[in-house]
């Protein structure tokens, strides 16, 4: 099997408890699915779906209870606190609602921040890190505080931050949630380009608006996939983008 | 991740808040910097005790009135002096020189000891009488006397004095009860300032009876807050003429032939002594000492107080590194989500501790290097009294306590921050 070929995510009835005996909930009850690389996929469901849970395990930062998961191909149970922050630092670029930056620190060394973890070299860093902020469309912003930024700024920093490893996997939770339909629409555009740039995304999300821009919606309830439906092929644009080069 | 980095995070999150950085630091520096300073001042006044002890030298011994036999003693001179001040026994100082009881030591005592073949060791014996409340006055400047020893010339080479200007007085001297003094360069220059030989020569008066001054005694510096040269020496027979009358010696001083028979010497001494008093070890009412016993005596209480001081200091430290811990905790707990974040995004277990480890480690350093500049510069100046001496010992030992302190007060919150889960940490508001 092929680099491409290979399933970026790969879940096999994957199950998810917390608690015991008469408390236990089920979190995830069972979840089978595969995500290829280069597509775009919103995960969608009410709270208490499970679809946060499902985003901490794909996120490597929940193990499951039962069930396999390999990301990449490579199978994440049974690692040791270190081991999963390496697979995170390679794979995985974070998105969150809250954009997490690393407050009182200039947005080039946020985004320099993954690189610093994975062990690169300053001048390499600097480089990559200017790249990946250019690319965001904020290489102007490089020496601006979180605090100087607005939230549609901020996500965007947050973003660079996430795709400066070059992860095979761009995790976004609830990634407009915080921002106004202005900025919602900016990193809205970006997941786009990133997603024509060939990049494999998936988007936790309860807003109709941000599911619409995928190519393929799966929404949750009580733990299980309810509904799984492709708009368009894997290999094509994001819908958006591929409605704009028809017209 | 390499560790320059994790410095360069640990120096922004202790920058990120100056305040709350400063005023943790300062538990470490008062810490640090008072460790360096009481222990200079203990070892400082430690020297000085040694050394006004060891210039006495170490073969001289005086004999002093100890009991309910009463006796002044207040001040023989320098050796007596110094014993008062580390267990003179019950010698009462205040005597005024109305006595009633058997005199405990006398001439006769003094001359016994001079008999080379009971006490073949022993080359001077000085019998010393003391003044009492004797004010010295001269054109009109007055001056309280603490110490005004009667004595014999031998008293001056037992004593290892010197002379500055002038002569001592002699032999000749005290056999004919001339009234002639040598005046402490203290007291010398509260009578007539700075140029104290112009007193050569002069008549001064003590309590009213006029003495000539011969010469001026050469500095010895103090023993603590006991200036050694705030005395005034005169022949014995003349002292009991005019100021104290022929009671009893306030003290005896004796030098042995060496110092390797000094305590020989003042075993021969005990015995006579013993024999003239019909005393034993139980009912002696005199005691003897050396400089020796007295310089082991001066050194186990300096050393204690030393320690005593070091420890108070110890506790100041522990009580700043506790501080270091207090804002830690804090600081980890602020930061929660900023400790998700990081390792959301691939910081490992020992990422999160090296860099809050380090920050620990940050504010104990410049806490410890701020605190050894400022015990260096406090212990620039006497305090109460005393020239502090730096222990290079003590400055080491507080800087790597300090140091020990940040690592260790650090590691808990450290390791605290580096187990948070990432996904609780994130959740944190």
């Amino acid at each position: 099997m092929t680099t491409a070929q290979r399933p970026v995510i790969d879940l096999t009835d994957v199950t998810k408890t917390y608690g015991e005996g008469d408390t236990v909930v089920h979190a995830l009850a069972g979840v089978t699915r595969r995500v290829e690389r280069g597509d775009y996929v919103a995960v969608m469901g009410a709270s208490g779906s499970g679809k946060s849970t499902l985003m901490n395990i794909i996120g490597c930062l929940d193990s499951p209870t039962a069930g396999r998961y390999l990301l990449d191909g490579v199978d994440v149970r049974h690692r040791d606190d270190a081991q999963l922050s390496r697979i995170r630092n390679r794979k995985i670029g974070f998105v969150f609602q809250s954009f997490n930056l690393i407050p009182r620190t200039s947005a080039l060394s946020n985004v320099e921040l993954p690189l610093a973890y994975a062990g690169v070299r300053a001048a390499e860093r600097r480089r990559r890190a200017l790249d990946a902020l250019t690319r965001v469309g904020l290489r102007d912003r490089a020496g601006h505080l979180p605090s100087q930024l607005s939230g549609g700024q901020q996500q965007r920093v947050a973003v660079a931050r996430a795709i400066v490893t070059e992860p095979v996997l761009l995790l976004a939770d609830e990634p407009t949630g915080a921002l106004d339909s202005h900025s919602t629409a900016e990193v809205l555009d970006l997941f786009d380009e990133l997603s024509a740039a060939g990049r494999t995304l998936v988007v936790i999300t309860h807003e109709d608006e941000v599911a619409a821009r995928a190519k393929r919606v799966l929404r949750m309830r009580d733990g299980v996939v309810v509904e799984d439906v492709r708009t368009v092929a894997v290999t094509d644009l994001p819908p958006d983008m591929g409605a704009l080069v028809e017209a | 991740m390499n560790l320059s980095e994790s410095w360069r995070f640990a120096l922004r999150g202790v920058s990120a808040n100056k305040t709350r950085s400063a005023l943790t630091t300062l538990g470490i520096i008062i810490g640090v910097a008072s460790v360096i300073i009481l222990v200079a001042v203990g070892t400082g006044s430690a020297k000085a005790v040694e050394d006004s002890i060891s210039s006495l030298g170490s073969n001289t011994m005086t004999v002093t009135p100890t009991g309910t036999q009463g006796g002044g003693i207040a001040g023989g001179g320098g050796l007596a002096g110094i014993a008062s001040l580390f267990g003179g026994g019950g010698a009462a100082k205040t005597d005024t020189g109305t006595k009633t009881r058997n005199p405990t030591l006398t001439m006769e005592d003094a001359r016994a000891l001079t008999d080379t073949t009971a006490a073949p060791d022993v080359i001077g014996v000085a019998p010393v009488v003391s003044g009492q409340n004797i004010v010295a006055t001269y054109e009109g400047a007055s001056h309280s006397v603490p110490t005004f020893s009667g004595s014999t010339p031998a008293y001056l080479g037992i004593n290892n004095d010197t002379i500055s200007a002038g002569t001592a007085f002699t032999d000749a001297d005290y056999e004919s009860h001339r009234r002639v003094v040598l005046l402490g360069s203290t007291v010398a220059e509260q009578l007539v300032g700075q140029d104290t030989t112009a007193l050569v020569g002069q008549s001064v008066s003590f309590n009213g009876k006029a003495f000539t001054v011969v010469g001026i005694l050469g500095e010895k510096g103090s023993t603590g807050p006991l200036d050694n040269d705030d005395r005034v020496i005169a022949p014995a027979t003349a002292v009991q003429d005019t100021l104290t009358g022929y009671e009893d010696l306030s003290s005896i001083s004796v030098k042995a032939s060496s110092s390797d028979t000094t305590a020989s010497a003042q075993d021969q001494v005990t015995a006579i002594l013993d024999g003239r008093h019909n005393t034993t070890a139980a009912t002696r009412d005199f005691s003897v000492f050396n400089s020796a016993t007295i310089l082991s005596a001066a050194t186990s209480s300096n050393d204690t107080f030393t320690v005593l001081l070091g420890a108070v200091a110890a506790i100041s430290l522990l009580v700043g590194g506790i501080g270091v811990m207090n804002i830690m905790l804090v600081t980890v707990t602020e930061r929660t989500r900023e400790i998700g974040i990081r390792k959301a995004i691939g910081a490992g277990k020992g990422d999160i501790v090296t860099q809050f480890l380090l920050e620990a480690v940050i504010l104990s350093l410049l806490g410890g290097v701020v605190g050894v500049v400022l015990g260096l510069i406090g212990s620039q100046f006497t305090i109460v009294g005393v020239v502090p001496i730096v222990a290079p010992y003590s400055v080491v030992l507080a800087f790597a306590v300090a140091l020990a302190t940040g690592l260790f007060f650090g590691l808990y919150p450290a390791s605290r921050a580096a187990s948070l889960r990432p996904i609780d940490a994130l959740r944190y508001e």
